[in-house]
Formats: C-alpha cells, sequence, structure tokens
C-alpha cells in the first residue's frame, strides 16, 4: 500500500521521531521503539557467513538501504559505497547493527523504519543484511592509489576547489562542505562530480517532512531596482527564494517583487577536463576527500 | 456551555428556518436526491439566510444515520471524511470568498507534539472537532478556541510496524460515538463527549502486517473500514461493525478465495498473500444503496512473477450494499499492478443530468470516469505523465506496456513509486463543475527482487530509485473537467506534494504544499489568493466549517492543527 512519502529526504522524520511524546493521558511512547529489544541485541552477527542468510539479506538491503547506497551497496548520489573495508561509523557487527538501527544523527542515515524506504526491518533482516554487506565488501581496505598530500594542496592551490568548498572550517561557502563527502560519497560519484559536475546537482537542506531535499540550483536574478545577482539556491518556495550570491552574501526574495528569476541546472562549478585537472591530479584531489573524510 | 434546553432551542431555530427555505429541494429529493450541488448550493443560500437566527456553539443533538444523508442541510458542521458521502470534499459556506480570503488569518492551533505524518480531516459537530493524531491519538477540541475537550492515546503494542507511517486519517461519527481503526488494527468506539472507549474490537492479527490508518465511514447504523498493509502480502477486507455493539457484520474480502468469482485471477496460491487492502475511506449513494470503496496494490507490490493473472480485485473500485457487504459490480484500473499503483484515491459521485458517475485521478496517471449505476467505464485520459501503458484495451481501459515492467537491473516507469496521485484527497466543485487534484510528476527506476513470503515481513518485492538524470521531480494542483478529462488549469508546486484539497462555496480551492505552505485559489482561475506558512510539509486534506456564523477553513501540518478564518 505504500501510502507514505517515499523520497530522497531521509531525513524525514529522523529528529522528530527522537521525540518522547507525553499525551494528556499519561501515555508515553517512543517512536524510535520499532525494535525495542534491539538495545540489547548481541554484539556477534549470528549469521555470520551463511550465504543464504546473504541472499535474504541482499532483498531486505534492495528495499530499505538501496535508495541511498545502490543496488550492489556500491553507492550513489546519497549514500556512502558500503564495500569499503572501512565503515565510517565503526567496522565491528555490533556498530553496524547500532548504525543500521539507530541512524546516525547529523548525517542523512535515519534510524531503521524511518527512512521511507520500505517498512523497517525486524532484528534478525538487520543482521542479514549485514551479512550481505560481509559479502560484498573488499577484505582489506583499499590502497590509496592518490598521493593525499598532493590533493591538499590541488584543493587549495592551483585547482582551486576551496574557492568554493570548505574542509575543516577553511576554504569558500558557495558550494558544500566537502568534509565529510570522501566517507559520504563513492569515489566514482566524487570523480564524476569534478568532471561532470551538472549531472547530478548537490543537496543542500534537507527540511523535517519534506521528501526532497534543495539542490544546488544556479540561479540568476534581477531586483525591482535593476541590481543582478548570481549565485546558488539555498532555498525555495511558491513565494520566496533564498539565494547566497557569488560573494557569499545570502539573500532572501519575494519572488514576485522580482523583476526575473532564471534558474539552471547548469551547475556553477566549472567543469574540470583533462585539461585543467588531470586523471593524477583527480587522483590525488579524490586521494584527499578520502583521507579528510575517513578521520 | 449552554443548558440543553436552550441549545435545543437555537437549533431548532436554525433548522426551523433552513427546513422551510429547503422545501423546494425536498421537493425534487424524493424521486432522486436533486444533484448534490444544486442541493449544497441552496445549502450555502440557506445557512447564510439562517445563520443570524444560529448561535448555539455546544454539541447537542446527536448525529443520526438520517444527519449524514443530508448532511448538505448543515454545511457549518464536517460530518464525515470527505465532507459528505459523494466524496466532494466541497464546503457549502461562502462566506470566506474570492473577495476576502486575502485577509484570511490563523485563529488557534493545536500541537500533538508528535513526530511524523499528520494526515488528519477533523470533524466538527455542532461546535465541536473531533480528530485523530499520529501514533493513534484521537481528541476532541472546542472548535472555537482550539481548546482541549477530551484527548485519547492509544497504548500501541511496541511490535507494530505500518509500513508508511504511524498515521490515522480521521474519525467517524453516530450518535454518542466516533470511531476509529487503529494501527494494531482494532476499530474502537470512542465516547463523543468524554473520550472512553466504549467498545473496542479486533478486525484481525496486526501481527502479520494489517493495520488501520483511513478514516472510517458511517452508513445507517454500521461503520465501515478497510484493511492497510499491502506490503505484508496480507489479504485484504473490508468490515463493517454495529456502531452500538462493535459486534462484526460482514467482511467483503478483497482477494476472492476458492470457488468465488475472480479466484481464476491469481496463479497458483498467490491468492493468499494477494494484499488488495482498501486503506482509503469509501463513498456512499443513498439512491441507490451503493457503497463505493477502492482497494490497493497486489502483493507483492512490483514483482509480477508468481501472480500471473488479472489479480482481482486489487487496484479496483468496488460498490457494495452497505448493508450485507454484498458485490454490485466492479472497475479494476490497474489488472496485474507491478508498479504500486493502489486505487486508494477517495471515489468521487458526480452526478450529470441522469447520468451518476464516479470519477477518480487514479495513482497510476490516468482519470477514470465510471458509469456508477453499471460500473463501466465512460473514458479514461491521462492527468500526468505516463508511460507504464501506451494502449487501452476494447474498453477503453488502459494495458501495462511489457516493456516498462520491473526488471532485476531496474526499469524507469513513470508514475514512480509514490504515484501520480495518493491518498490525498481531490475535491468536486459542483460550481465550477471542476475536479482538482493534486498531481506529481515523479518518475523512477524500479527494480525487483524475488523476497520470499514470510508472514508479517515486508513483501513487495522491490527497491526504486529516482530517476537521476531527468529535471527535479515537480507537482501541480490540477483542474480537470471531469466530463471530458481536460484540463483547465494547473499551478505547478515546487516540488510533490501530499496535500488534499477542499473546494467551498465561496468560489475557492484549498491546497497545501510540501515546502509548508497553505493557500487558497480562485477556482475558476487558479490564482493565489492567499498562502500560509505552516512550517512543515502539509500531508492532509483540508476542511471547513462554521461557529456562530463564522466560517473557518483547518488543515493538519507538522504536529499542529490550523484554523483560519476571516479577522
Amino acid at each position: 500500500m505504500k501510502n507514505t512519502a517515499r523520497g530522497f529526504s531521509a531525513f524525514a522524520n529522523v529528529s522528530s521521531s527522537r521525540i518522547v511524546l507525553r499525551f494528556a493521558l499519561g501515555a508515553a511512547l517512543t517512536l524510535t521503539a520499532t525494535l525495542p529489544r534491539c538495545l540489547r541485541a548481541q554484539d556477534k552477527n549470528p549469521y555470520a557467513g551463511d550465504a543464504k542468510m546473504a541472499k535474504l539479506g541482499e532483498f531486505q538491503f534492495r528495499s530499505n538501504c538501496a535508495f541511498c547506497h545502490g543496488l550492489g551497496a556500491r553507492g550513489g548520489g546519497r549514500g556512502p559505497d558500503l564495500t569499503r573495508a572501512q565503515k565510517k561509523h565503526g567496522n565491528g557487527d555490533a556498530d553496524m547493527f547500532r548504525t543500521i538501527n539507530e541512524g546516525v544523527p547529523g548525517t542523512a542515515m535515519p534510524p531503521n523504519g524511518a527512512t521511507q524506504q520500505g517498512v523497517g526491518m525486524t532484528e534478525e533482516e538487520i543482521w542479514q543484511v549485514i551479512t550481505y554487506i560481509r559479502s560484498v565488501q573488499a577484505k582489506a581496505p583499499a590502497q590509496s592509489i592518490g598521493n593525499a598530500a598532493h590533493g591538499r594542496e590541488l584543493f587549495y592551490g592551483s585547482a582551486a576547489c576551496s574557492t568554493c568548498h570548505m574542509i575543516e572550517g577553511k576554504g569558500g561557502r558557495l558550494g558544500p562542505d566537502l568534509t565529510a563527502t570522501g566517507s559520504a560519497r563513492s569515489t566514482n560519484y566524487l570523480v564524476e562530480s569534478v568532471r561532470n559536475p551538472s549531472k547530478r546537482l548537490a543537496q543542500g537542506i534537507s527540511e523535517a517532512m519534506k521528501e526532497f531535499s534543495q539542490e544546488y540550483e544556479t540561479v540568476k536574478i534581477v531586483t525591482a531596482d535593476g541590481t543582478k545577482l548570481m549565485g546558488v539556491v539555498l532555498n525555495e518556495d511558491h513565494f520566496t527564494l533564498q539565494m547566497m550570491d557569488t560573494r557569499e552574501l545570502v539573500h532572501s526574495f519575494e519572488k514576485e517583487k522580482l523583476r526575473s528569476i532564471e534558474k539552471s541546472r547548469e551547475s556553477l562549478m566549472p567543469v574540470y577536463d583533462q585539461k585543467s585537472l588531470n586523471d593524477k591530479d583527480l587522483q590525488d584531489v579524490v586521494a584527499y576527500l578520502l583521507a579528510v573524510g575517513a578521520q | 456551555m449552554i443548558a440543553k434546553r436552550e441549545a435545543a432551542t437555537m437549533e431548532q431555530r436554525f433548522f426551523g428556518c433552513a427546513a422551510r427555505l429547503l422545501c423546494k429541494s425536498e421537493g425534487e429529493r424524493k424521486s432522486r436526491p436533486a444533484p448534490l450541488g444544486r442541493t449544497v448550493f441552496w445549502g450555502a443560500r440557506i445557512f447564510v439566510l439562517c445563520i443570524g437566527a444560529w448561535f448555539a456553539p455546544t454539541a447537542k443533538a446527536q448525529v443520526t444515520a438520517q444527519r449524514l444523508v443530508e448532511s448538505a442541510k448543515e454545511p457549518h458542521n464536517w460530518l464525515m471524511y470527505s465532507g459528505d458521502y459523494s466524496g466532494h470534499r466541497f464546503s457549502a459556506l461562502e462566506q470566506i470568498n474570492t473577495a476576502n480570503a486575502s485577509g484570511l488569518v490563523p485563529k488557534w492551533a493545536y500541537q500533538t507534539m508528535a513526530g511524523g505524518k499528520f494526515e488528519t480531516t477533523p470533524l466538527v459537530v455542532d461546535g465541536i472537532l473531533y480528530a485523530t493524531g499520529q501514533d493513534d491519538r484521537a481528541f476532541a477540541l472546542d472548535a472555537k478556541s482550539g481548546r482541549p475537550i477530551w484527548q485519547y492515546q492509544r497504548a500501541l503494542p511496541a511490535d507494530i510496524r505500518p509500513c508508511c507511517g504511524r498515521v490515522n486519517r480521521g474519525l467517524a461519527i453516530l450518535g454518542d460515538k466516533v470511531f476509529m481503526g487503529t494501527l494494531d488494527s482494532h476499530v474502537i468506539a470512542l465516547d463523543s463527549k468524554t473520550g472512553n472507549v466504549i467498545w473496542d474490537v479486533t478486525a484481525v492479527d496486526y501481527r502479520k502486517g494489517y493495520s488501520f490508518t483511513l478514516a472510517p465511514l458511517v452508513i445507517h447504523n454500521l461503520v465501515i473500514v478497510g484493511i492497510s498493509g499491502g506490503e505484508y502480502g496480507i489479504s485484504g477486507f473490508i468490515d463493517a461493525y454495529d456502531t452500538a455493539t462493535g459486534e462484526r457484520k460482514w467482511r467483503f474480502h478483497t482477494v476472492p478465495g476458492p470457488g468465488e468469482a475472480g479466484h481464476e485471477t491469481w496463479e497458483g496460491d498467490s491468492w493468499k498473500t494477494g494484499g488488495a487492502p482498501a486503506w482509503i475511506t469509501g463513498s456512499y449513494d443513498p439512491a441507490t444503496n451503493t457503497t463505493f470503496w477502492t482497494t490497493g496494490n497486489p502483493s507483492p507490490s512490483n514483482r509480477g512473477i508468481g501472480r500471473a493473472g488479472d489479480n482481482l480485485y486489487a487496484d479496483t473500485l468496488l460498490a457494495l450494499d452497505p448493508d450485507t457487504g454484498k458485490m454490485k459490480w466492479y472497475f479494476q484500473f490497474t489488472k496485474h499492478d507491478e508498479y504500486d499503483y493502489d486505487a486508494t484515491q477517495v471515489p468521487v459521485m458526480i452526478d450529470q443530468g441522469e447520468k451518476h458517475l464516479i470519477a477518480q485521478a487514479n495513482r497510476n496517471g490516468f482519470f477514470y470516469l465510471i458509469d456508477r449505476t453499471t460500473g463501466k467505464l465512460i473514458f479514461s485520459n491521462p492527468y500526468a505523465k505516463v508511460t507504464w501503458s501506451d494502449s487501452k484495451d476494447a474498453n477503453g481501459v488502459p494495458v501495462a506496456r511489457k516493456e516498462a515492467a520491473p526488471t532485476p537491473e531496474g526499469n524507469p516507469v513513470c508514475p514512480g513509486a509514490a504515484g501520480a496521485t495518493n491518498w490525498m484527497s481531490p475535491t468536486y466543485d459542483p460550481q465550477t463543475q471542476l475536479f482538482y487534484v493534486t498531481a506529481r510528476e515523479q518518475c523512477d527506476v524500479i527494480s525487483t527482487s524475488p523476497q520470499p513470503f514470510e508472514e508479517g515481513h515486508a513483501y513487495y518485492g522491490s527497491a526504486y530509485f529516482p530517476n537521476d538524470d531527468t529535471a527535479p521531480f515537480w507537482g501541480a494542483l490540477r483542474a480537470i473537467d471531469p466530463l471530458t478529462g481536460k484540463l483547465k488549469w494547473e499551478v505547478k508546486h515546487v516540488s510533490p506534494t501530499w496535500s488534499g484539497v477542499l473546494s467551498t462555496a465561496g468560489g475557492l480551492v484549498f491546497s497545501g504544499d510540501a515546502e509548508g505552505n497553505f493557500m487558497a485559489l480562485d477556482a475558476a482561475t487558479g490564482k493565489i489568493l492567499w498562502h500560509f506558512q505552516c512550517g512543515a510539509s502539509v500531508y492532509s486534506s483540508p476542511m471547513s466549517f462554521a461557529i456562530d456564523g463564522k466560517q473557518y477553513v483547518a488543515v493538519a501540518a507538522g504536529s499542529a492543527l490550523f484554523t483560519f478564518g476571516l479577522p
């Protein structure tokens, strides 16, 4: 029946579902308590190495996780590549169980049952998913093939990434902060984002209950007095537009009072082709992002 | 509270006045009810004329089955989920209108303080508002001040796993009881004055994946509900319970068992886990004593392998006798559905001369007009982007395109997983004679997954992905001529929304968007006349009521029920 919103914004119920509700009649319940006993879950995967369970886990993964993490768990535009041996939020069975069941606060990873993808999983089903992820993940941490130190130099230097992107508090604001991007996105996605930034625009603000996140769309406006501004859309609804211009000034407009609004899905980020950033240098930049993300 | 006797006197003044003015249309109703549009139009006029004689804000006379049938006579009340039996979600109140809507202001808000989607449509009866909230709470408020009179919170088992949120869409009322379906698959009756539980019956075992999310429908002395759980390989049904005792009077199985007609439309044992839930409130034609209900997807939702056949009565419009549950006819919108195209959109009754019709803008992207006497399709016409079908059968019913079927690797399709619309109510305005619906323009890539069936566990056999490479998804409020299926106007939404639509005799339609705006639009042109930022996406269908001669419009968004009126 899927009478629900099942969309991009996995944030949707995260914060609200953690609120402990108290009703006047005295009943109290916790929305996250879909699996109350899981808090006492065992630390070891009971199905470790069981191929049949891994298969069942793949079905669960498709229904509950693949929307962000991709069909083969290799990541996508939304979630990290789970075939990496190193997991940002812990490699152990208990860590993975906790990550899946409780989500990761402050990230797009929602608690089990609040993903808006499928109906949520039982304890057994979570272990099946972990079994599946183990079956597809790399045996050892990938050897970094790029030079992260050189990547850092490029980022803040000749490649000029830091004009618009910030890492660990240093850099520009026009594009997304990339501190956690290395851990949250697949390598393929990172490469694609540099070579073809307009193919999939990065996501900006996600509002509670809203299915779709705002994207880093490009906008050009002309105000009533003729002032021209260009920048990225921070948020937008039917009546208003919030944007950051190329000088990093934040504006909010009533749309009907503007002389013109021109939005584009052509990213403000320049296309880095072989000439502006060759494959070797790109590898180094990606290595830097991965290194920062892993911290 | 005004003393009972005094209140009754006031009510008599109002209804006496209304009755005198109504006699013309009453006469017409004897053979067959006048087209509802005309009746409510008269109702609106009468209401305005009588409003001066009526100042009673307190709950008094009980809601009788007859009052439900004649809801057009009391447009200041909102007596059932869709406002009336026709499914119009039209209010005959006209105090708030195109001339003054720009001056609407918030009057009060009631906070449930609960997370998740707040999908309720309140009822209002003689000044008291009754509604439900997240996690199966219910409450009664003074509809004028928003102050609570009672609150009910169901103690839900910890292991319920409703597919799509801990939601409830509202109550039904009869006598001194309000009725509610619960997430743990009970039907309960609450005392409308105290919220005390009068009776509580188990419809089915929730542990198998069943739940109730819809607002029940009361017809005669029965409260009718349909089950949710199409994600779990359940076996769908529609139930009727005695409003006095809770005793179950009938059950209509939406998947026919062995020996029943339609059973042959299921391969092997697939009927046993066939799904076909019925999770949106039906409508009712008193003239023919027929109630119309719609059903959801066959299970598993996105995997047709193993359930070859049309899969009756999934994605179907059912015409049932409300007293017996016997089926009079059916019309299946999506045969052998592999896209989760639930037909769970409120069936809207439209009368046009001698024609008695049902209109539905279906989740599958087609607008259907059906003869509600025979169940025969009159036409189907896309109202949103459709790629799952590019042909029709001899009867004009859209046929699925085989190449668009979900595959293990994934196949793109429009509408996507959430449909061209969903459970949010459309509205039919008898004055403009237009049908208004929230349309979603979202395509998805659907890939199958041969998930085995296990009782009580998710069973939909799929994953889906947004189609990344295209433009962002969007939506629109669309005004459609229901007799032709042609688009009259649309107002684009920034992103797809889950808000239902209300129309009013003031020449307005009200709807919300995913960005949290609640809006009043000119019903004739779609011009936005007013808006209010609710602070959270609107996941509900608005309604309107009046107290002391003042009209209000109410909508749920976030954790709050908002009520608006003129200053």
